[in-house]
Formats: structure tokens, sequence, C-alpha cells
């Protein structure tokens, strides 16, 4: 893409002895949409927040175009924060709130105004200028916090979960409007979520976090089809993760079955995770040298169903299109380019059967799937 | 139950307000006994404007309520601040050190004041250290600590993320400060600031031990002269603050409403 | 940040104000009033005044009690009224609060002495005259007068800040309105009552106006025995002992008090509206 613009270089933060962030290592570059994804608690905030300045690492450096900034506080930064909560100033009228930033930096009021004008107009409030912020609604506060931040023209814009406030209609509608203004004003965006469908739809770039540790970084594609281990697929999407041994190269087993798949590399027999994504499965008719499971629930969700199979004592979720009632017996098919191998990794074991379908949701919390199953 | 209790409070009202009463009433009587109410008059109000004891002591009164409760206005805000962003530990013993003047029965605080003025005076070796400044010091170590425990809720109250927003914008710790912060805890330094004020304005104890013959307040004085038989003007001057006081706290009244009405409409609007 | 120095000034104003105060009252108490000796007489005095001490005790825990018994009530009605009216109503309680509490006391004094004008009511009636004043009746009667703002503005506070739901709860449940208050009400309003009982006690067990003017000989407290050895007797060393001693008692009662209640902030209650 372009130019790198900020780097994280190895850097930790302990809070009381607790250690929030554990060797981060991060580039980001200029004009690019990077998230920060991951459950509450991973560290994707303490990040958002030591690039604002907010706070000092406490080991490594923070580079911005090259230059070390770690001491330096957040108003000498080029840098602003559309905050979660928005943060308005709540004494201020919409125009005073926007026009807060070029005030404090001493811009002629002609300016000032010409600016804010401007910037009411991208982000299609134009007319509010006058009114209270408290009067506002939700979408409307929201607006005004990126206008705000915007408005100084910033290089970096920071956004801590600025849709979490928002009902699921106009969090979809945010989503779009903040890639349509992140590619006409040609900013970088740090955007933090735990929200996945979100950052799968509006990044470039997904930084996944878990416990303080970066998982792995990419585009939303290659995170979705090669997640590198069991916390970033059961994280990403469903996924159905299983014990497996590499026979060889392109060849795979479990359950006592052997498949073809496109992954190489791997030792000889070393035990591996492997992912397999419920849409990817397809059902034929059960036979003798076939993987067979049975049907132990069912969950329409609209355009397909959600199949609960038990395949040698272990839940397997499938979406399937035709319904298949609590009962059927019927063989898995799965074609290589649906089994994706990984290496083991500590989160092995803890991920990936479904039997225990309503914990596994709940360890998601906040995530909009939990909340499909009411739509 | 809820009726009772309705009689009930009516009836401790009238308990409270009673010896005021008694009192207003006694700033309109001919005679000078309060207890025998001979016939109504203006004449002790007229008594008061000519009166060149009492009013020198109200002024002083005044003058000393107001600097101490600028003073430690500014003072207590800028602690509130400071201690509010402290750790926990320097948090709790500052809290505890703001604690002390006000567990600490006031005659101790008094006494221990008055000890150290005259230990600070056998230093200095000075006569009669006792004056404006000892009652102004012991004003504003009393008056503090209010400031303090009423600025407090508000930051705690208050958004963190707001300051670190005029952060983000530009601001320096200083100019978050005064553009915005202050903004969000004003209620509680105005309360803070009115409470010093009334606070000093009726201080007798502690003003009773650090006072000099130089300065006297009236509640001195009134404890003073209650040594005599009392001047019926003081009753006309007390009713007069009474008034005063009482149309103070209206006005308090009326704009504690207003700000709650606004801000309930603004969070009822901004939820539509 | 490093805007916690803020706290600085005060800090240091209060060490040099409030601490250091304390500690010579702690060297006063300690040393002769003549030789500056190193001496424990003056604590030794205080066998003699132990009397007074119980009484000042004795006397400022039963004002707490009635300042409670009466404070309760007034306070919850208080806090169930309308808003507007709440705070009106708060607002007359505080009112007394800010005014002199000298003269208002000398007003008891007015109503009650032999002559005074509940005994001109009394005596028109044909009863009387009674020695309503100058006894310990009048001191506590003064003593709740005085202080009885300070109980019921605590526990208004408190009051009002149970959220009403959890007394509908307590009704779900199954408890009948008696029942309602005293497991839940009254429990959630502990931190109100200590706060109250903190603030009505202190100042009522080191007052001397109060006893001063209406109590008589046999109704001198601790306070009154302070005052005088500063102002009248000139033996501030017995004084500073005695205030110590008075110092430490509070402290014990409040220490006992708090162990009630989590509450560390004494005295936000009253601050904050």
């Amino acid at each position: 893409m372009s130019k790198e613009l900020i780097r994280l270089g190895d850097v930790s933060m302990v809070f009381d002895g607790e250690p929030v962030l554990d060797h981060i290592d991060l580039t980001i570059n200029d004009h690019e949409f990077l998230t920060l994804l991951g459950p509450s608690g991973c560290g994707k905030t303490t990040t958002l927040r030591i690039i604002g300045g907010f706070q000092t690492p406490t080991s490594g450096d923070v580079y911005f175009d090259g230059q070390r900034i770690n001491d330096l506080p957040p108003y000498r930064r080029k840098i602003n924060t559309v905050f979660q909560k928005y943060a308005l100033f709540p004494h201020l009228d919409v125009y005073d709130n926007i026009a807060f930033g070029l005030r404090v930096s001493k811009l002629p009021e002609r300016s000032v105004d010409k600016r804010v004008m401007e910037i009411l107009e991208i982000v299609s409030l134009r007319g509010f200028q006058n009114r209270e912020v408290t009067s506002l609604s939700g979408g409307q506060q929201q607006r005004v916090a990126i206008a705000r931040a915007l408005v100084n023209q910033p290089k970096v814009l920071l956004l801590d979960e600025p849709l979490g406030a928002l009902d699921m209609r106009l969090r979809k509608d945010m989503q779009n409007e903040l890639k349509r203004i992140q590619q006409a004003l040609e900013i970088t965006f740090i955007y933090v979520t735990h929200d996945q469908e979100e950052a799968l739809a509006m990044s470039d770039t997904v930084v996944v976090m878990d416990k303080g540790c970066i998982q792995q970084i990419g585009s939303p594609v290659s995170i979705y089809n090669e997640p590198k281990n069991a916390f970033v697929a059961d994280f990403i999407g469903e996924s159905n993760i299983l014990d497996g041994v590499m026979r060889e190269d392109f060849l795979v087993e479990f359950f006592g079955h052997r498949y073809r798949c496109l992954d190489k590399g791997f030792g000889k027999n070393e035990p591996v995770d492997v992912v397999i994504r419920p849409e990817d499965v397809d059902i034929i008719a059960p036979a003798e040298n076939v993987l067979c499971g049975t049907v132990t629930n069912v969950i329409f969700k609209g355009t397909f169903y959600d199949t609960f199979v038990d395949v040698q004592g272990f839940t397997w979720l499938i979406q399937t299109t035709e319904f298949c009632p609590v009962g059927t017996r019927f063989g898995i098919q799965l074609d290589p380019d649906a089994i994706h191998v990984m290496k083991k990794s500590k989160y092995s074991e803890q991920f990936g059967d479904y039997s225990s379908y309503s914990d596994e949701y709940d360890e998601l919390e906040a995530d909009p799937e939990g909340g499909a199953d009411e739509e | 139950m809820k009726r009772f209790s309705k009689i009930f409070t009516v009836i401790v009202f009238v308990f409270l307000y009673l010896p005021m009463l008694v009192l207003a009433a006694a700033s309109f009587n001919k005679g000078s006994d309060v207890g025998a109410f001979t016939g109504f008059t203006f004449q002790q109000y007229g008594a008061l404007f000519k009166d060149h004891t009492l009013l020198p002591l109200l002024r002083n009164s005044i003058i000393t309520a107001v600097l101490a409760a600028v003073i430690s206005t500014i003072l207590g805000t800028m602690a509130a601040v400071g201690i509010f962003n402290m750790n926990k530990r320097p948090k709790a013993i500052a809290m505890a050190i703001t604690n002390v003047p006000m567990t600490n029965p006031d005659i101790v605080t008094g006494v221990s004041l008055a000890l150290l003025f005259a230990f600070a005076g056998t230093l200095m070796r000075k006569n009669g250290v006792m004056g404006f400044w000892t009652l102004l010091i012991a004003h504003i170590t009393f008056d503090m600590p209010y400031v303090i425990l009423s600025v407090m809720p508000k930051l705690t109250q208050m958004d963190p993320d707001l300051q670190e927003a005029a952060l983000d914008l530009g601001c320096t710790p200083i100019q978050a400060f005064f553009r915005v912060v202050i903004h969000e805890i004003m209620p509680g330094i105005l309360s803070g600031a009115l409470m010093a004020f009334t606070m000093s304005l009726d201080d007798f104890v502690i003003s009773y031990f650090v006072y000099g013959p130089n300065f006297v307040t009236l509640p001195v004085e009134i404890y003073n002269y209650t040594k005599k038989p009392l001047q019926p003007k003081i009753y006309a001057l007390f009713t007069l603050l009474f008034l005063v006081i009482l149309a103070l706290m209206v006005i308090m009244n009326l704009l504690q409403n207003r700000d709650n009405l606004r801000r309930q409409a603004g969070r009822g609007r901004g939820r539509a | 940040m490093k805007n916690r120095f803020l706290a600085g000034p005060y800090l240091l104003w209060m060490a040099v104000f409030t601490l250091i105060p304390l500690g010579i009252v702690v060297y006063y108490a300690f040393t002769d009033s003549i030789t500056g000796a190193f001496t424990l007489e003056n604590l030794a005095k205080i066998g003699i005044y132990l009397p007074i001490f119980f009484r000042s005790m004795g006397l400022a825990a039963i004002a707490c009690v009635i300042c409670l018994i009466i404070g309760y009530p007034v306070a919850w009605c208080i806090a169930k009224a309308s808003p507007s009216r709440r705070r009106l109503l708060s607002m007359l309680v505080m009112l007394p609060m800010c005014m002199s509490f000298l003269l208002r006391t000398l007003a008891w004094v007015a109503l009650l002495e032999d002559t005074g004008i509940v005994n001109q009511a009394l005596g028109a009636i044909g009863l009387g005259p009674l020695p309503l004043v100058r006894n310990n009746g009048a001191v506590i009667l003064g003593m709740v007068y005085n202080y009885l703002p300070y109980m019921i503005t605590p526990l208004y506070t408190v009051i009002m800040k149970i959220d009403p739901k959890l007394e509908e709860a307590a009704q779900d449940l199954g408890c009948s309105g008696g029942q309602v208050f005293r497991r839940v009400t009254l429990p959630l309003s502990i931190p109100g009552i200590v706060s109250g009982i903190t603030m009505v006690f202190v100042p009522a067990v080191s007052t001397f106006y109060i006893s001063q003017k209406l109590g008589g000989t046999g109704t001198v407290l601790i306070g009154d025995v302070i005052e005088s050895q500063f102002k009248t007797a000139y033996n501030p060393n017995l004084g500073a002992a005695l205030s110590l001693i008075l110092m430490l008692m509070v402290l014990i009662c409040v220490g006992i008090m708090n162990h009630f209640s989590s509450d560390e902030d004494l005295g936000e209650e009253l601050v904050v509206q």
C-alpha cells in the first residue's frame, strides 16, 4: 500500500502489576483503515490510548512519521479521537463543540467558520450547528463527535468502539458512512471494536488481539479464510475446530478419515488443529467409508438452518439450506478448500466444539451474532 | 403512616422555626424584654442603621467570610482536582486529612489553632498575634474541607473522556481545565463556596479562640454581649440576616431547579 | 498526570494549620504550665473531670438518640416528597444552620425561663410556672434543637438515594409495609444514620454555649471546662490535656460508629445535596 505512518515497537503495558499489553509490534500505514479486534480486556483500547497519547507504555517505543513520540502529550499529536461515549462538551452547542479544536489552536474566526460548515456538510449535519448537543439523538451525537475530530484535519483518527451505543440498524448505516468518510478524506483510521462483523466489513487490515498479544494481522479475507490459531478461527465467524494429524503434505486425518487439503509444510504425523467453517460442509447420503453424524438440534436462521450434528461424540455446527429434522443421519463431505489446517497453540482444545452451544455465545458477549436469535 | 409522618414533619418545622419567630417578633417589640411584647415598632431597625458598633462588626464578619470563602474555594478546588488525580494510597491519606477538621470538635480545632498562633507569636517575639490574619487563616482552614467534599463528587460524576477529549483537541491540561472541566464541576464549586461563606459568617466557636480585640466578628461579639443584657437592635439585625439568607437560598434553589430541568429536557430529547 | 500536585498548597496548609496544631496540643498536654518541663500531671487531673466527661457524653448521646427518632420520619417524609417540594423542604432544614446559633439559643431561654413565653402561656391556663430551664432537660433540648438539621440532612440524602424499585421488590416478595421498612429501607439508610449521629454527637459533646445558657450549675460540660482554661483560668496546659482526651474520645466514638458503615467520607452527605 503506502508508506508507514505509525509503528509500535515492542510495546508493553503493565497496570498495577497486571500485564495488559505483552510486547506488541505493529505497523500502521498512511491512509489505512486498520481495526483492532478482540474481546474485552484484550488490550485493544490500551493500544489505542497509547497511540493517542493518553497512556505511556511501560516499555517499548511509539513512532509517528519516523519520530519517537512516547513522551509527546496528546495535545501535540496530529491525532484525534472519537470517544466511545462521544465525550461531547455539554456546555457547548454543536457548532462550538466542532470549533473547539480550531479555536484552541487560535485559527482566525473566519476560517473556523468555513471549516466547521464544511465538516457539517460532510457528516450530513447541516442546519444543526446551533443545537444543544444534549438534544441530539445518539446517531447525531456520533456525527458531531466525528466532525469535531475531523475538522482538525488530523493525520490519524482513532475510534474507540464508536458505534457501540447505537442500535443495530444505525450501526450498519454508520459503518458505511465511516468508510465513505475515510475514503473521501484519505485519513488513516484506527478503529477499535469487539464486533468481528464490523471489523470485516470496514477494514483494510484487521489486527486480532487477545490477552494483550496480537494473534494475527491481515486483510479481512485472509483472517477469515486462514486463521492462524483456534482463537482467531473461533472469534472470527463460526468454526468447527477438530483435532487432526497431518499425515503428509496435502493430506490430513481426523475422526479416522483421511482428507485431501491445501496445506503443507507440517511435520510428518504432526498433531494439528483443523478448522471447518459451518457453511463449507456438504451433506451426502450416509455410506460405509464416509464420516457420518446424527442431527441433535436445528435452529432456523432465515436464509439457512444452524444444524447441530453429533459426530463420534463431537458436536459440529453445519449450516444447511435444507431442513434436516432431529435424528436424521447423514454423511459429511469436505472439499480440499473447505479444510484449513493450523499449528497447535495454547488455544487448542478451548474452542470449536458446539456441544455447549449457548455458553459459546455467552463468551462472545456483545457479539451481534448473539442478537441474531431475536431477529 | 404517611399522614402521621406529614403532621410530625410540620411539628418539627415549627420546633425549628419557633425560636427564630420569637427573635423576629422581638425585633418589632417596643420593650426590650423578649418575653413581653409591649407594642409594635420599627424603631429597632432605625437604631440598627444609626448604630456604630454593630455594623462594623457585621462588616468584619462579611469581610472574613468573603475572603475565606474565595481563598478556600480556589485552594479547595485545586486540591480536589489534585486529590482526584492521585493514586489510591495518597488519595486515602489526603481524604483522611480532609476529614480531620470535619470530625474534630470545633473547640479542639479552635484551641489547637490558638496554641499554634500563640506559639508562633512567642517565636516572633510579638505580643497580641491574634487578629484579622489569625481569624482568616482559621476560617480558611475549616472552610477548605467543605469545598473539597462538595467539588469531589462532581469530579467523580464527570465523564473522564471529556478532559481527554479536550487534550485530544489540542488543549494543554490547564486549558482543558478552564475550557471544559470547570464547567462540569461548577455546581460543586458554587455550592462549596456558598457553604464556606455561610460557615464562616456564622462561625463562633473557632473564631472565639483566635480573634483579637482589634478585629471582632459579629458572633463573637454577640457571645460577649450576652454576658450583659442584649440590645434589641441585634434582633433587627438577625431578622434582616435571616431574610438575606432566605433570599440567597431561594435563588440557589431556583438556579438548581432550572439546571435540573434543563438536564432532564436534554436527556429526554436525546433519547427520542 | 501531573495535576495531582495541585493538591500541594492545600496539603501544606493542612499540615501547618491542622496537623502541627494538634501536635502542639499534645505537647502542651504533656508539659508543665510554668516550668515547661515534661509532666503527666495535666493528664492525671483528668480524674477530677471524669464525671463531667461522662455527663457530656451522656447528654450528647441522649440528644443523638432523640435527634435520630425525630429526624428519621422527617427525613423520610422529605425524601418521599415531589422533587420541587423536596428541594424546598431540605432548604428549610438547612436554613437554621446558617443563622446565628447563639441568638437562637437565647430565644429558647426567652421561651423557657420562669417568666418566659411558655410559662406565661401555661399561667394563662392556670398551670406552672414550671422549671423548664437550667437543667439537663433544657441542655438536651438545646442540643437537639441546634443539631437536628445535621441529623436530617444526611438521612434524607441517603434515603433519597435508595432505589424505590428495591422497596417495590421487597413488597413483591411478600413484605408488608413495616417489613419493607425494617428489612430494606432501614438497613440501606445506615450510612446516613452513622453520618448523622457523628455530626450531632461531635458538636454536642464539645459544646459550651448551650450549657452556659440553658444549663445550670449542675450541668457544666467538658466544653465549658476547656473554654475556661483558655479564657478565664489561663491554664492552657490543662486545657490542652482535656482537649486531647476529648479528641481521643470523639475519635473512638466516630471509629466505632464508622464500623457500622462502609462510608468513609464523613460529612459528604451533608455537603452534597
